[in-house]
């Protein structure tokens, strides 16, 4: 499995008249999807169904979301006991008190305890809380990740660094419809001293999705 | 709203729809296993339906389903107590408490 966030060998391999690397250029055919893309997004704009600003609010939209609002949801849990238990218990309602909107969907959140570890898979597609924590990691829609994590996830867990010790219970999540999944995190011994502030740059993307865990500075 | 309690033990049907290929939310992986309801998620449009553009039809109750790895995959190499919950609508589900009762 390819965890390393910089995998790209090819872009070195530049040649002597090239001396950065750069992207290649898209001038290539294009295919039924883009070319239906854009005939269904020119035929809503003619039929003034939606508008060109509307589109670009939305993908800017979508930018803005970044996976430290979930850093901040799950630094706010581990501050402020009554918000985890919210969080818990209706985490729709307790993500809107930090501004965030999930829309028609359904979030459940799954707490990692000294007994059981959880990790999110999509294995059908790429299901993930885009509302919370913006666009998934290429690796999450990764056939390789799909079917393995359901079949051996520990040694999945093992490829991102993780050994969850065998008295753990290891609970995979399969988002295969109209829930979306939050992993809350195991607060690490040794931050107790912390403010909720601190806290936040600790709690990176993958511990949300469950192949790591949180460790203290 | 009718169906499974929590914790009813259920099978996933292995058959596949009698339709087109659809936008199917069950995975084959788990299709004839059986599992115990982890809860009810609320009800939904079918998105067997909804793939076909048919939108406003009947909804349909969503439930998540917790089972033992070991009981999916013969060969599991792990722990005895590793899960895995997924989410399966009720029309993929078949009763077993009378089965468990007996």
């Amino acid at each position: 499995m390819t965890t390393e966030p910089h995998d790209h060998e090819h872009m070195h391999e530049y040649d002597s008249q090239h001396h950065h690397p750069h992207r290649d250029d898209q001038d290539d055919t294009i295919t039924y999807y883009r070319l239906m893309e854009s005939a269904v997004r020119d035929l809503l704009i003619e039929k003034k169904i939606i508008n060109a600003d509307q589109i670009r609010d939305q993908i800017e939209k979508m930018d803005a979301r970044i996976p430290a609002n979930g850093a901040k949801i799950v630094a706010r849990a581990w501050s402020d006991t009554d918000y985890k238990k919210r969080l818990i218990n209706d985490p729709k309602s307790a993500v809107a008190e930090l501004g965030h909107d999930i829309g028609p969907l359904n979030l459940i959140v799954l707490e990692n305890t000294e007994s059981v570890h959880n990790v999110v898979v999509c294995t059908l597609c790429s299901c993930y809380p885009r509302w919370i924590l913006g666009l998934p990691p290429d690796w999450y829609k990764s056939r390789e990740y799909r079917s393995r994590v359901v079949r051996e996830p520990r040694k999945v867990l093992e490829e991102f660094g993780t050994l969850i010790d065998n008295q753990r219970e290891v609970r995979v999540h399969d988002s295969t419809a109209d829930m979306r999944y939050l992993v809350l995190p195991k607060r690490p011994d040794g931050t107790e001293e912390l403010s909720e502030e601190d806290l936040v740059p600790l709690i990176g993307r993958d511990a949300l999705i469950g192949v790591v865990e949180v460790k203290a500075p | 709203m009718t169906g499974f309690a929590k914790g009813s033990l259920v099978r996933v049907k292995s058959y596949f729809p009698p339709c087109p290929p659809a936008h199917c939310r069950t995975p084959f992986y788990i299709r004839g296993c059986v599992g115990k309801i982890e809860r009810i998620c609320g009800a939904f449009e079918n998105p067997e339906e909804l793939a076909f553009g048919r939108i406003g039809g009947d909804k349909k109750v969503l439930y998540r389903v917790r089972f033992s790895q070991s009981d999916i995959w013969g060969d599991y190499e792990g722990s005895k107590n590793d899960q895995i919950d997924i989410e399966l609508y009720d029309f993929w589900l078949e009763n077993l408490e009378e089965e468990r009762k007996k």
